[in-house]
């Protein structure tokens, strides 16, 4: 059994929420300088330059990249050889939490659905932190953390279709989607797709895509070329940075596909603006 | 073809009236501050027959919630937030006088439509251009619902701040002209 301190865990959480607020990881960043050679549309290239500026000056001067500096997401997968000693995992990594958005001068954006009070002077600072935890082998945590904005948020959506949709149906459905939000998200996009499971699974699983490398090509051959094509059809709709038109509005398509009732075919579509906020650690 | 002004806040029918979808502005002067609590709040007082904190004729509003400054800045990051949720105020203040919005994404036909009758515009300001945005801003000021914390009404003072104009006072829309060049059918 190994003993890994509760401090360190809020340590750890602390720096990698403080530190990806100001720097856009290498994909995200590689993936923008991309699209910007690739932009047909001058306005929309324009546009792109003053994000890949704003890049610069956020890392450069250690300012947050976008004032919506999310909801903390955290998928957690910690090793059945590891005790936490001095508190609980998720007391850490909520603790953890506060002090970067704290410390980070980062805004809280978390509040009650209703009263919209938000929620700093009862439960913390942009608390709490929304954690997905699984146990896997092994004698380590591995942490993947995004911030999550509004913006994208607010234009996912999720859908049980019969299976006679099929792979036409999840497609059309995605491009419904994206092409509804129009330039709300902040494009160019992530666009992260869970596929069957239960209801609940395939939400998981598109939020969990997103957190994937841009760049990266999905292990399953067939989902790796739907990926391609999904992009494809997403990049037709010309909606462009921001929505000013343009050939550029989809970075990447993420797929995770998971096994499902023989009654249903669950789609959830996640969509995650330009400021693609992800990172990883393993303790 | 697009072009390029420089304009000062209060901003006046004349100064509205010659901008078209596509034109690059550059906002000096002092804006405001609001978000969709904000813009509850600021309706409710005019439904009750009471004055707005600050003078709304001619004025620009930003719809921000920035991040908090850092010792000796004058604000944190400051790009705009999507603006569809202001739809449902927004046509009460154009009507009060609004000359302007800065936001980012699509408005509704009642936002337009207030857009074309009293003369005002919407600007659009990059999304998740927090950090360059927020260096345009040279003072803030919360003179309103301070509660709110990142939603509370600020007066801010902005030098050269970038946006273009999205919906004129002649009804285009530059997402749709944008969108429309190069979609694939």
């Amino acid at each position: 059994m190994r003993e890994i301190a509760y401090e360190e865990i809020v340590k750890n959480v602390r720096d990698i929420i403080v530190y990806s607020a100001s720097n856009l990881p290498e994909d995200a960043l590689q993936a923008m300088k991309d699209a910007y050679e690739n932009e047909k549309s001058p306005v929309s290239k324009e546009v792109l330059k003053q994000l890949l500026e704003n890049a610069d000056i956020a890392s450069s001067e250690a300012r947050p990249l976008c004032q919506d500096t999310g909801l903390a997401v955290f998928f957690v997968k910690i090793g059945a050889d590891v005790k936490v000693v001095g508190g609980l995992l998720k007391d850490a990594i909520n603790e953890g939490t506060e002090k970067g958005y704290v410390e980070g001068y980062l805004r809280a954006s978390t509040c009650e659905p209703f009263s919209r009070a938000n929620l700093k002077d009862t439960v913390g600072y942009n608390l709490p932190a929304i954690i997905h935890l699984y146990i896997v082998e092994g004698d380590k945590i591995a942490i993947e953390y995004a911030a999550k904005g509004g913006g994208s948020e607010n234009v996912s959506r999720a859908r049980v279709f019969p299976p006679a949709a099929g792979k036409a149906g999840v497609i059309e459905y995605v491009k419904e989607c994206i092409s509804d939000a129009g330039p709300n998200p902040c494009p160019p996009l992530t666009v992260g797709v869970g596929i069957g499971g239960t209801f609940e699974k395939a939400v998981i699983s598109s939020k969990h895509a997103l957190f994937r490398n841009i760049g990266s090509v999905n292990e399953d051959p067939e989902m790796a070329e739907m990926e391609v094509e999904i992009k494809e059809v997403l990049n037709k709709l010309g909606i462009g940075t921001m929505g000013m038109g343009g050939t550029e509005t989809v970075l990447a398509v993420h797929i995770e596909s998971n096994p499902c009732h023989i009654a249903s075919l669950p789609v959830s579509v996640n969509v995650q603006c330009h400021s693609s906020r992800h990172t990883h650690i393993t303790i | 073809m697009s072009k390029t002004y420089h304009l000062t806040t209060p901003l006046s029918d004349e100064d509205v009236s010659m901008l078209n979808s596509g034109d690059i502005v550059y906002l000096n002067g002092t804006i405001y501050t609001a978000r969709d609590a904000a813009h509850k709040r600021l309706v409710d007082l005019l439904d009750a027959g009471k004055e707005l904190p600050f003078d709304v004729k001619g004025a620009v509003i930003y719809f921000v919630g920035p991040t908090p400054p850092k010792p000796g800045d004058p604000i944190g990051s400051a790009g705009p937030t999507t603006s569809y949720r202001m739809d449902s105020y927004s046509p009460r203040l154009i009507a009060e006088g609004l000359k302007g919005m800065i936001g980012k994404g699509k408005r509704n036909k009642d936002v337009t439509d207030a857009c074309q009758k009293h003369k005002a515009v919407y600007f659009g300001a990059t999304g998740g251009a927090g950090a360059l945005l927020g260096k345009q801003i040279k003072s803030a000021e919360v003179i309103a619902y301070e509660e709110l914390g990142p939603e509370a009404v600020r007066k801010l003072e902005v030098v050269d701040f970038p946006v273009t104009v999205i919906n004129d006072t002649y009804g285009e829309d530059l997402y749709k002209i944008g969108r429309s060049q190069y979609e694939v059918k």
